[in-house]
């Protein structure tokens, strides 16, 4: 199947949805690991918009990339409540571990603030972090 | 068989109690997964017979089966930190399964719908203005002045919309009434639907939840019928904080750049596609269940203080050795909070300060930690609960760096449509920095013989911190909404409270 007969499917699965580009955009970014020109001018035809409107949506949500980045995720929670617990004091090990083969991404609270630092990887997270466990959790990613 | 409860709340899983579980499930016990009580330093939690123990490792659980493990808190509802509580939001947290229709009812589910289906709407509106409910998202309007909003105005259709994008740093309570107790946030819409005449209702929740998606997902499947004819669909978001704002969650939802819209209109009158629409936060519309049961709007009134009703679901993070949920009526002092409550911090270092209602909220002193919590005696002190998250920081916190970090959430997050908060707070993070440096020496083009209006002899540290403070007054008052206008607080509250970090 091709691309834009993949990104047809999407579209129809949420045709009857109320406002449906953000689910067709999530989808998008869940199956091809980015929302790209050509995936942008697809559901732009489907929904009768034009790319410059699917664009303005897609470059808008921190969710959303332009491009794929087949690297491993790990989400580092850096928001005052995981700062308050010495995040801040971790996150230079984080880098140097994360290096080129891991993508080491700054997110803004994962809900866990009463036992942070707070990582997530994929839909498992972890708490109460201290720099040996974030450096483990990374090198596994 | 020993029946062993364990909470499958996602600070409970994050914490290893999956690891737990499953070694109970080895030793040959019946394992229940149920809602988390809330104390998060015991997290894992282990429940037997009534007992409980914790924070459980899968080391421990041995020790925990023959008796001599010394990890026993005892009863987990007698607790101090439950026992203190008045809980009527999370009234069924540690206590019953999530996903159990047959638990919820047994509990009390669904008696605030079916006493509200068999009332008229405007009772029902009428109750919930009276129980003095105001949203418990941050702005703390009177749910039910909404509410009878939306049933007087005239539209197509109208909507429920959930605010579930619990954005704020040192919040949990949406996320974990949505993970441990989804059905009643189900049923608060449900009358919400019948009390102004809406036929579908949206969820939107962010993408930071992966646990609390996937319990609501199930939960709306199971109570489709039971809220039928009224529709739920649980929209998820995209990693945009300011979505949290409520005409920027109505324009994602629209399938649009989460920008915010300047009000009036309000949603209440013109919201979603342009139609009435109710749009409350999951802690308001959970708690209209207990309101609309028999007698509870009578109850949520008698508790409180001021102008502030019934109870509040508060929020203990940070740096703080009891962490977690601790729900009781308004007028508790963050002195009792933090220091009887909380332990104080984890670190065992002195506070030095506190972080009230998100990123957004002010910084408050350990001098003024008798203030009450309340909508008013907060907002006459420069402060806001918000979404009621406190965060607790230690005295090796560095409060320059908190204001200059404020400034740095509020540019990254910024949606872009307002001048004040898009530009405001980039130049506010700059300021902040010149302010620790003490001031800047004149650059080049100042210097310029045709610059009559720049000043020769560069800019002291006394005129940056005037410079700050004019830009947050204008960020304040020219914003369209809290993320510029209230970003003002935290910096301003670590500026005059704690000079010394802004190298005085």
């Amino acid at each position: 199947m091709s691309k834009a007969e993949r990104i047809g499917e999407i579209v129809a699965h949420h045709a009857s949805r109320e406002g449906p580009l953000l689910p067709i955009l999530r989808d998008v970014q869940a199956q091809f690991g980015c929302i790209d020109e050509e995936a942008e001018a697809a559901v732009a035809r489907a929904l009768n918009l034009t790319r410059a409107e699917v664009h303005g949506v897609a470059s808008f949500y921190h969710d959303f990339t332009d491009a794929p980045d087949p690297r491993p995720e790990v989400q580092l929670c850096r928001a005052e409540a995981c700062q308050a617990r010495g995040v801040e004091a971790i996150a230079d090990a984080a880098r140097q571990a994360a290096g080129d083969r891991v993508r080491l991404k700054t997110v803004y609270c994962l809900g866990l603030c009463s036992a942070g630092p707070a990582a997530r990887v994929g839909d498992r997270v972890h708490a109460r972090l201290d720099e040996a466990a974030l450096v483990r959790l990374i090198e596994t990613a | 068989m020993t029946k062993v409860r364990i909470s499958d709340d996602a600070l409970a899983l994050a914490c290893g109690a999956d690891e737990v579980a499953e070694a109970f499930a080895q030793a040959g016990c019946d394992v229940e997964r149920v809602s988390s009580w809330g104390m998060h330093w015991l997290e894992p939690l282990v429940e037997i017979e009534g007992k409980g123990f914790g924070p459980v490792g899968p080391d421990d659980v041995s020790a925990v089966l023959d008796g001599s493990s010394d990890k026993a808190v005892g009863p987990p509802g007698e607790h101090p930190f439950i026992a203190l509580q008045q809980r009527l939001t999370f009234a069924r947290a540690g206590k019953t399964r999530p996903l159990s229709l047959d638990d919820y009812e047994a509990t009390g589910g669904w008696q605030g719908l079916k006493r509200a289906r068999s009332l008229a709407p405007e009772q029902v509106v009428s109750e919930v203005v009276r129980s003095g409910l105001r949203g418990r998202g941050g702005a703390g309007f009177p749910a039910g002045i909404k509410w009878r909003t939306v049933a007087a105005a005239t539209g197509a259709r109208k909507y429920i919309v959930c605010n579930a994008d619990e954005g704020d740093s040192g919040t949990f309570a949406d996320r974990m009434l949505m993970e441990g107790d989804p059905f009643q946030l189900i049923e608060g819409m449900a009358i919400a639907a019948h009390a102004v005449g809406a036929g579908q209702g949206y969820i939107y929740l962010r993408s930071e939840y992966p646990h609390a998606i996937a319990k609501l997902e199930s939960a709306l499947a199971l109570a489709q019928d039971i809220v039928s004819p009224f529709k739920i669909e649980l929209r998820v978001g995209a990693g945009a904080y300011v979505c949290g704002e409520e005409t920027s969650l109505l324009n994602s939802l629209e399938g649009r750049r989460g920008e915010v819209r300047a009000k009036p209109p309000l949603p209440a009158i013109s919201g979603l596609f342009g139609c009435p629409t109710v749009v409350n936060n999951v802690l308001t519309l959970a708690a209209v269940s207990h309101i609309l049961a028999e007698g509870g709007a009578a109850h949520y009134e008698s508790l409180g203080t001021g102008r502030s009703r019934g109870t509040m679901p508060i929020q203990l993070a940070g740096n703080i050795r009891h962490g977690g949920l601790f729900e009781v009526p308004f007028g508790i002092s963050l002195r009792e909070l933090i220091e009887d409550i909380g332990g104080g911090t984890q670190s065992g270092r002195p506070v030095k300060s506190v972080q009230v209602g998100g990123p957004l909220g002010a910084y408050i002193h350990p001098d003024k930690f008798d203030l009450p919590f309340d909508y008013e005696a907060y907002a006459a002190a420069d402060a806001l609960i918000g979404h009621g998250g406190v965060v607790v920081f230690d005295d090796t916190v560095d409060m320059g760096r908190q204001a200059r970090f404020a400034m740095q959430f509020c540019a990254e997050e910024s949606c872009g449509k307002c001048t004040p908060c898009r530009l405001g707070s980039t130049r506010g993070a700059e300021i902040v920095d010149r302010i620790r440096a003490g001031g800047r020496q004149a650059d080049r083009v100042e210097t310029l013989a045709q610059m009559h209006n720049a000043p020769k002899s560069g800019r002291s540290r006394e005129d940056d911190v005037a410079l700050l403070e004019d830009l947050c007054e204008t960020m304040r008052d020219g914003s369209l909404c809290a993320l510029g206008g209230f970003t003002p607080f935290p910096v301003l509250s670590a500026l005059r409270q704690w000079p010394e970090d802004f190298g005085k």
